[in-house]
């Protein structure tokens, strides 16, 4: 019954992450921002704690562990709280991985799968985002037509993780006419297929560490078997609530860096001959920053709760998403008006984080839990 | 296990209190805002009789005896408040029951004090219990209380004037009820020589001298108590009469009332809101405006984002409740949680029924309707049991480890 105490198992493997994220991920995090790069050392080292293959059944190469939102949710919570870049990388197979576990037919899940088990970091990932400024899920611009044992696909998406190097990319297109998710599936595409074009790596505000890509598709055409969940398809609505808790978690972890990182210079700089953090108008902005912080984290969790017994989290997921975008944006940019001047140097974590944080009202299936 | 589902004992309770909320409060709660002063009898003694024979709400001491398993006592009440208090807030608070001041006793008094005191909420007539805190000189800043406590014999004489007292005519005028006044035996003591006494009605020297007019909760008179050498025995001070040396230990007992409290008037704070975003979503729904999660932030209307804006801030507000509530429950120090559920909740409703007034325009702000009311009830939980600001002072001391001369 009502309960906020994750199991002993959850805490386990939070605390594993978490030890993880602190130790190896946080010292690179200025690095990779600044660099555009996240060194495959350090993915490798996230692919052997099992961040994608630990969902993965065993029957196909994987360790079958119970896959759970709430759990993804405390993952990526500790991850992003290292750092956006490095964990949307680690975490971008998971992109592809997580809706063939869900969806994925038979053939597909041995035919794929098998390609993210191995012992190295291998990459994968998903085209959702669409170039257009009333790009919406529920109603995407690229199309796919099916033509005798083909999918022919044409349009334009952006912000493709990893997009470069992905051995598969799932790509999500309109099948149907009119709006509505219904009307939409994921395409299996081979690395290569000819009419996938991979443009030139984006640049963008924050997320610098991470390598993202606008792809075109003209005419590029997949076997029919290729369609996710086969001619059943897929329940890309479904996909999108997880994609939403894993990215209101996110901005939650991103939200209590900037937090943490503002307490602890506040309770050292002095101004007026006081540490500032005494000063009220500081003290009250951290204690806000701190209570929405946690506000955003239950409404997440809530949202995954209900996804992991079955129902429907669309209406949870959606406004958990909303709210941890809006919270980590004023979060962030609190820690910087704390920092003061400082807050704008590069020397300083949150300046980073504030441009990463900015991107969440953006971002839409980036993550997946 | 990470569990949003709550009991079905708390899901039966609340199901009948719904039942009240909407049968007996509803439809005379504007008549009651409208004749501020006057008392809903009916509703009153059903609420009374109706208390003896369920569980009466009442908050938790916030202290689990030894060897009691974990309930949901708390959280239990924190779901029948919310019901209550979409029903009606200020008939609420004008149920009878211990209150505030039964809070007190059931915190720092001695068992014997206990019986003596919260025995009277079971049998005979309606009972009301209440604590007088604020002082005309002072609010937040409850350590710098003036109403003394002379020692004569084997009696306490009180000194002083409490203002802001919910119920307190109930207490002390209407029934045989107590009020629990804050008072300070010893000034050069500070915060440690504060002590909480019980006053019950008919207490030589107490005198009810007027109830506010008020800007919402207008079923919930708040009382002016003025004490003039009132005399009242020994061993009806709560706790301990010892002054601690350079400590405020006696004070921090009285303050750990409000860990308990806090979520209670947050979960009263988002009773309201409901009741303000149920308002509008029926309206909404038959002008056949629907509301489309799922669909990009970029195209909702402005209407679609204000909704959705109060049910999320609505239910962050819930959820901090329930969790500091749950913490009680489990035995866990809560008082950075309570602080975060009252703060935001005080807010979010305050500028949840707000904004429900205006997505209404001419429905939101005629009294024909009950929204307008809300907006004016919402605003007091951003104020009593310790404002917005003074709950985020607490917070902020707890997130930075200060204490109240590092941080003031």
């Amino acid at each position: 019954m009502f309960d906020l105490q994750p199991t002993e198992e959850q805490q386990q493997v939070r605390e594993a992450v978490s030890t993880f994220a602190r130790e190896q991920v946080r010292p690179l995090a200025r690095e990779c921002d600044e660099k555009g790069e996240v060194p495959s050392s350090l993915s490798q080292q996230g692919w052997e704690l099992g961040l994608v293959q630990s969902a993965i059944p065993e029957e196909f190469g994987g360790f079958g562990d119970v896959r759970s939102a709430v759990t993804s949710s405390l993952v990526l919570e500790e991850l992003a709280w290292a750092d956006l870049s490095i964990a949307m990388h680690m975490l971008a197979p998971r992109l592809i991985v997580f809706p063939l576990i869900d969806c994925g037919t038979q053939e597909q899940k041995e035919r794929v799968l098998k390609a993210y088990t191995g012992d190295t970091f291998t990459a994968g990932t998903a085209a959702v985002m669409e170039p257009s400024f009333d790009f919406d899920l529920s109603s995407l611009a690229t199309s796919a037509v099916r033509q005798n044992g083909s999918y022919v696909l044409n349009g334009a998406k952006c912000f493709v993780p990893l997009g470069d190097e992905a051995e598969h990319v799932l790509v999500y297109a309109r099948t149907g006419e009119g709006d509505g998710y219904d009307k939409t599936s994921g395409f299996l595409v081979d690395r290569g297929t000819p009419g996938m074009k991979i443009v030139e790596r984006e640049k963008n505000m924050g997320i610098k560490g991470l390598a993202t890509h606008e792809i075109v598709l003209e005419n590029c055409k997949v076997p029919a078997v290729n369609r996710l969940g086969g001619d059943a398809g897929c329940d890309f609505n479904k996909l999108m609530n997880y994609s939403r808790i894993a990215l209101a978690s996110m901005a939650v972890g991103v939200a209590r860096a900037a937090f943490e990182y503002a307490r602890d210079y506040a309770k050292e700089r002095r101004a007026f001959g006081q540490f500032i953090a005494q000063k009220q108008a500081i003290a009250f902005m951290l204690a806000e920053m701190a209570l929405e912080t946690d506000a955003a984290r239950l409404l997440a969790w809530e949202a995954a709760w209900k996804l992991d017994r079955g129902e429907d989290a669309t209406r949870e997921s959606y406004l958990a998403k909303n709210y941890a975008a809006n919270v980590v944006l004023k979060v962030t940019d609190n820690a910087v008006q704390v920092l003061g001047g400082h807050g704008y140097i590069r020397d300083h974590l949150v300046e980073l984080l504030l441009r990463n944080g900015r991107g969440f009202a953006t971002f839409e299936g980036l993550a997946i839990a | 296990m990470i569990n949003f589902e709550l009991q079905d004992e708390i899901i039966n309770a609340r199901n009948m209190i719904h039942m009240v909320a909407e049968s007996a409060m509803r439809p005379i709660s504007r008549e009651y805002d409208e004749r501020e002063h006057e008392k809903p009898w009916d509703f009153l003694n059903m609420m009374w009789v109706a208390s003896q024979t369920a569980n009466p709400v009442t908050f938790g001491d916030g202290k689990r005896k030894e060897g009691d398993k974990p309930g949901h006592r708390n959280l239990q009440s924190i779901v029948t408040i919310e019901e209550l208090s979409w029903g009606d807030a200020g008939l609420y608070l004008a149920i009878p029951n211990p209150g505030l001041g039964g809070a007190a006793v059931a915190a720092a008094g001695t068992p014997e004090q206990k019986q003596r005191f919260l025995a009277r909420f079971r049998g005979g007539d309606p009972k009301w219990g209440a604590m007088a805190i604020t002082e005309p000189g002072c609010g937040s800043d409850s350590a710098a209380i003036t109403t003394t406590a002379k020692r004569d014999g084997d009696q306490w004489v009180l000194n002083g004037t409490k203002i802001y007292v919910t119920s307190g005519r109930m207490a002390i005028s209407e029934s045989d009820g107590f009020v629990v006044v804050w008072a300070t035996i010893d000034k050069t003591a500070g915060r440690g020589g504060i002590k909480a006494f019980v006053v019950e009605r008919g207490a030589e020297g107490m005198t009810l001298v007027k109830c506010e007019d008020k800007l919402g909760i207008r079923a919930s008179d708040t009382a002016q108590i003025v004490f003039e050498d009132c005399r009242i025995p020994l061993d009806n001070l709560l706790g301990n009469p010892e002054v601690p040396k350079n400590s405020s230990e006696g004070f921090k007992g009285v303050m750990a009332t409000f860990d308990a409290t806090r979520p209670a008037v947050a979960a009263s704070a988002i009773g309201i809101g409901r009741a303000a975003v149920d308002y509008v979503r029926d309206v909404l729904a038959k002008e056949g405006i629907k509301i489309r999660y799922g669909i990009s932030p970029r195209k909702l209307t402005a209407m679609e984002r204000d909704f959705m804006d109060m049910e999320a801030h609505l239910q962050a507000a819930r959820l901090l409740t329930w969790r500091a509530s749950w913490m009680m429950d489990q035995g866990m120090h809560n008082n950075l949680e309570a602080s975060m559920a009252k703060a935001k909740a005080g807010l979010a409703v305050t500028q949840v029924t707000q904004k429900a007034v205006e997505i209404l325009g001419p429905l939101g702000y005629s009294r024909k309707c009950l929204i307008e009311k809300w907006m004016r009830d919402a605003k007091i939980n951003d104020i009593f049991e310790g404002t917005q600001q003074i709950n985020l002072m607490i917070i902020a001391r707890r997130i930075l480890g200060y204490n109240s001369k590092e941080l003031n």
